[in-house]
């Protein structure tokens, strides 16, 4: 089939004020503004969000997996960034 | 709906695996955790899911037809409106599942020339006909039910994001079987005529439901690696035998006859144990000779041709639009 690739789109969705985006999954469509039709349709059947946004997937660069230990695992060296680290006498009380 | 696709052999190219890589793959599976898309994974692995997933979301499309069937015809305008609401909600789960499939690495543009060429297949279930307004009840009451059965356990799939589409389609799977057996309560408790239409679809329906599963284990001998692999979870009989277990009580309530004669309780196991199905009529249907398998494909890939304008005109729409805008900008400077 030689039929031309509809883009593809990512969906985020604010489920209620106070909330951040957050995403749902994806839809094709030609442009911006049917993408933001189609997600409507696709993941907002049943009052599941305010907002919506629709990112060109091309657009994201995303970490790779392969990267994992790289760039996560020295966190876990670190337990002095967490506030458990510290001794505190209970005296002093909650802190 | 529907695990027929792993019943099916994968008759792709034997790929040598690198035998570390396949070794932390099996052990993430056996730890329970989730294989996502740019994880690496075995090429039989990748494949058996892209036929699963693209299968599933295709019976979800083609399952719109038989249903769609009946929207202008609905008794009620309440009949309606639930009929149109369950008929896009499976267009829905046909997106979320294209969606998954494509993470895999396959185009929607494949996919669907896959269906319309015969290449892939659909649930054999749609390729029976909607011949009167009770079928419409069976379908939500068997068909969903027994496509929720089916779906639970894919909820836990290995895959992530075919794990997550499925929960979002089960949370809206079972509105559509209960309107269904609404449907066959208000038929069962109205005239003579309109139960008897009620027992005319169960006795058309109750079969083809049952043959969802797909054949029985001692036959499927695919679904071992999908298992070892937690694609699938159970085997096409136990998810049978729960799918009879919970609708025979079902069908009492309504005062319908299952159209069954060997099925009887066995106190002992505390199963429904049923007859012997017509595993020759699963395979005609499969091979394409159902009652409506030449209607359906019709049916889809008119559609298909008959929107090929719009998604042209779409996207020449928006190549306008870009390139003004582009124009604008340029003069602007």
């Amino acid at each position: 089939m030689t039929e031309p690739k509809m883009p593809l789109w990512e969906v985020f969705i604010r489920a209620r004020s106070g909330l951040a985006h957050r995403h749902v999954g994806s839809v094709h469509a030609a442009d911006a503004e049917m993408a933001l039709q189609a997600a409507r349709d696709t993941y907002t059947r049943r009052g599941e969000g305010l907002s919506i946004w629709v990112v060109p997937s091309a657009a994201i660069t995303a970490s790779d997996p392969a990267d994992k230990d790289a760039l996560f695992e020295p966190t876990a060296s670190k337990p002095y960034r967490h506030p458990t680290f510290y001794d505190i006498p209970p005296e002093v009380g909650h802190m | 709906m529907y695990t027929q696709a792993l019943n099916q052999a994968d008759t792709g190219p034997k790929v040598i695996e690198d035998a570390d890589k396949l070794a932390r793959f099996e052990a993430k599976i056996d730890a329970e955790e989730r294989i996502e898309p740019n994880d690496w994974m075995p090429e039989a692995y990748r494949r058996t899911l892209v036929r699963q997933i693209s299968q599933h979301a295709h019976s979800e499309i083609v399952g719109m037809l038989p249903e769609g069937n009946w929207i202008t015809r609905a008794p009620t305008l309440r009949r309606k409106a639930a009929l149109i609401a369950k008929v896009q909600d499976e267009g829905g789960h046909g997106l979320y599942l294209y969606a998954a499939a494509e993470t895999l690495g396959v185009s929607r543009e494949e996919l669907i020339d896959q269906l319309l060429t015969g290449r892939a297949k659909y649930s054999s279930i749609f390729n029976y006909p909607t011949l009167t307004w009770a079928d419409i009840g069976c379908i939500g009451w068997l068909v969903d039910g027994a496509a929720i059965m089916n779906q639970i356990p894919l909820c836990r799939t290995s895959y992530g994001p075919y794990a997550r589409a499925m929960i979002r389609i089960c949370k809206e799977e079972s509105f559509h079987q209960r309107q269904g057996y609404e449907i066959m309560l208000a038929l069962c408790r109205g005239s003579a005529e309109q139960k008897a239409m009620a027992q005319d679809a169960l006795d058309r329906w109750w079969w083809p439901a049952l043959m969802m599963f797909g054949p029985p284990d001692a036959q499927s001998v695919h679904t071992e690696q999908s298992m070892r692999w937690k694609i699938k979870r159970f085997t096409n009989d136990q998810l049978r035998q729960q799918f009879v277990d919970a609708t025979v009580p079902q069908a009492h309530y309504l005062g319908l006859t299952i159209p069954d004669p060997d099925l009887r309780y066995d106190a002992a196991s505390g199963h429904w144990r049923f007859g012997a199905i017509d595993w020759e009529e699963f395979r005609q249907v499969l091979a394409g000779n159902g009652p409506c398998n030449r209607e359906r494909m019709e049916a889809r890939r008119r559609a298909h041709e008959e929107g090929a304008w719009v998604r042209e005109a779409a996207l020449a729409h928006a190549a306008k639009r870009r390139a003004r805008a582009a124009a604008a900008k340029i003069a602007a400077e």
